[in-house]
């Protein structure tokens, strides 16, 4: 690239279009060659996620009722998860390190800690919102507690539970890019390689499909979201005001 | 007649508390009766109507229900042979007018013919139309239009008692008298005995078989409407009706 440094004016400009030029080729280039690689690293990113968020459901779901119904285990567990969640998610990452060693296993562990919060205080928030009346008619009518739970509390509790698995999703989605610094894999390895040699375009198509999985997964559950809460828009097209709803619940 | 449900000295008394909400309560009633239950915020009335279907236990005394204490009955089994309307209406927010009448039937597991038949049987009973609000959400009636359904979801199969807490609350005047008159032709259709807890003593007069009148946990009079008026029974009586007046 030494001769651009005697074109003179406008040499800059030009500079820049042949690097804009040379990345495209060079992103072309990559999915042509690499697109195995690529795949591989999406597809762990894909898995890494699934499996944090699945992990975030099946601890957070259960204990966010837990909180809803004793006040005391309220006080404890929003305790320990809010104060866990202050530390920074690389920082969560180290300490799991020699514990759980390197790779997948501490890269699970770690995220999945950052995903259970969002979900547990939104399943917290979204049964206690239940009006006493509705469970106290259902229990009169000869509801046993697992009807209550399944045909009642579920129901009601989804949309706002949903929305906290969104906020989860979407984290742990940004947040798996760090995993590939102990090795779990994923999209983050192109964006560290990229730092590495110094190529943008990896950074770029790293960066991009991080980006891209966000959107798409904050998309599809927005959309499950809607569906959910059809019965409270359905007052003939205008939708009520629901200002509990609609934004993921985080920590006041 | 014969007697449905029978209170024996029941007492209860809420963790904490140092009174009886319900003081040695021990009162008979007929089948087919409409008992009105009078009384001010913290006489005990809702807690003894909520004593009928076990959502309290007494802590003292037995209640029976056809002769049997219904302490020894499986309560889930218990509720589902008693309706119960309260004030808030509970209705399910998430379920069509359908979903909500048809919640106790379909635990019942009637085929679905029997439970379309049963809904639009019971949604005319209470006065709306079958093919206009059938598939309704809560959200989109009004609170008189909500109240029905909530009527309808009790009356659904067809329970030997109905416990009402003050239904008709939240229900602006107009609406309340219709409600009543309707409330009054179901109960003399359906020959089932009701309990219908108030603090409005008009309402209470109009609908009571036999109105209870209650203060502080005790039992101040349990009359027809016409005997409490011209015998009140003692002096907080007398002064109840003189608010009245």
């Amino acid at each position: 690239m030494k001769y651009t440094r005697f074109t003179g004016r406008g040499g800059t400009k030009q500079k820049r279009e042949m690097n804009n030029s040379h990345l495209i080729e060079k992103i072309a280039a990559y999915f042509q060659t690499r697109s195995d690689v690529y795949a591989e690293a999406f597809a762990r990113h894909i898995m890494i996620s699934v499996i944090c968020v699945a992990v975030a459901c099946a601890v957070g779901i259960p204990l966010g009722i837990m909180c809803a119904r004793n006040r005391r285990a309220r006080v404890f567990i929003t305790g320990v998860f809010s104060t866990l969640r202050i530390v920074p998610s690389l920082a969560v990452l180290f300490i799991c390190m020699p514990i759980f060693g390197i790779g997948l296993p501490p890269a699970i562990v770690a995220l999945s800690f950052l995903a259970i919060p969002p979900v547990l205080i939104n399943t917290t928030q979204a049964f206690a919102a239940i009006p006493p009346s509705v469970i106290e008619t259902a229990e009169a009518m000869g509801m046993t507690d697992a009807m209550i739970l399944t045909r009642v509390e579920f129901p009601l509790a989804a949309p706002l539970i949903l929305t906290g698995v969104k906020t989860a999703a979407v984290e742990v989605i940004a947040s798996a890019t760090l995993a590939a610094y102990i090795g779990a894999g994923g999209l983050g390895n192109l964006i560290f390689t990229g730092l590495g040699l110094l190529r943008p375009d990896l950074l770029i198509i790293g960066g991009a499909s991080v980006a891209a999985l966000s959107i798409a997964a904050d998309t599809l559950l927005s959309v499950a979201e809607k569906r959910l809460v059809r019965y409270r828009d359905a007052d003939r097209g205008r939708p009520h005001d629901s200002p509990a709803h609609g934004r993921s619940a985080r920590f006041a | 007649m014969t007697e449905l449900l029978r209170f024996e000295n029941v007492v209860k008394r809420f963790p904490g508390a140092d009174y009886n909400a319900v003081d040695h309560v021990g009162l008979s009633v007929e089948d087919g009766e409409f008992v009105a239950i009078l009384g001010t915020s913290g006489s005990g009335k809702t807690t003894l109507l909520k004593m009928v279907n076990r959502l309290y236990e007494p802590n003292e005394g037995r209640i029976l229900l056809r002769g049997e204490d219904i302490a020894d009955k499986d309560p889930v089994q218990l509720r589902r042979g008693i309706g119960y309307v309260i004030q808030q209406v509970g209705l399910f927010p998430h379920m069509t007018v359908r979903g909500n009448i048809a919640t106790v039937p379909k635990i019942l597991k009637w085929d679905a013919g029997r439970i379309d038949a049963r809904v639009d049987e019971l949604l005319r009973l209470v006065n709306l139309d079958p093919d206009e609000y059938r598939d309704r959400f809560p959200s989109q009636l009004s609170g008189g239009q909500q109240q029905r359904v909530g009527l309808a979801r009790a009356l659904a199969v067809d329970p030997v008692l109905m416990l009402l807490d003050e239904p008709f609350g939240a229900i602006d005047a107009i609406n309340r008298a219709a409600l009543q008159d309707e409330l009054l032709a179901i109960h003399r259709a359906s020959k089932k005995t009701y309990l219908f807890v108030t603090h409005d003593i008009a309402e209470a007069f109009k609908l009571g078989t036999r109105v209870l009148i209650m203060h502080d946990g005790r039992v101040m009079q349990y009359d027809a409407p016409d005997v409490i008026k011209s015998a009140p029974a003692g002096e907080f009586v007398e002064e109840l009706l003189g608010t009245a007046e």
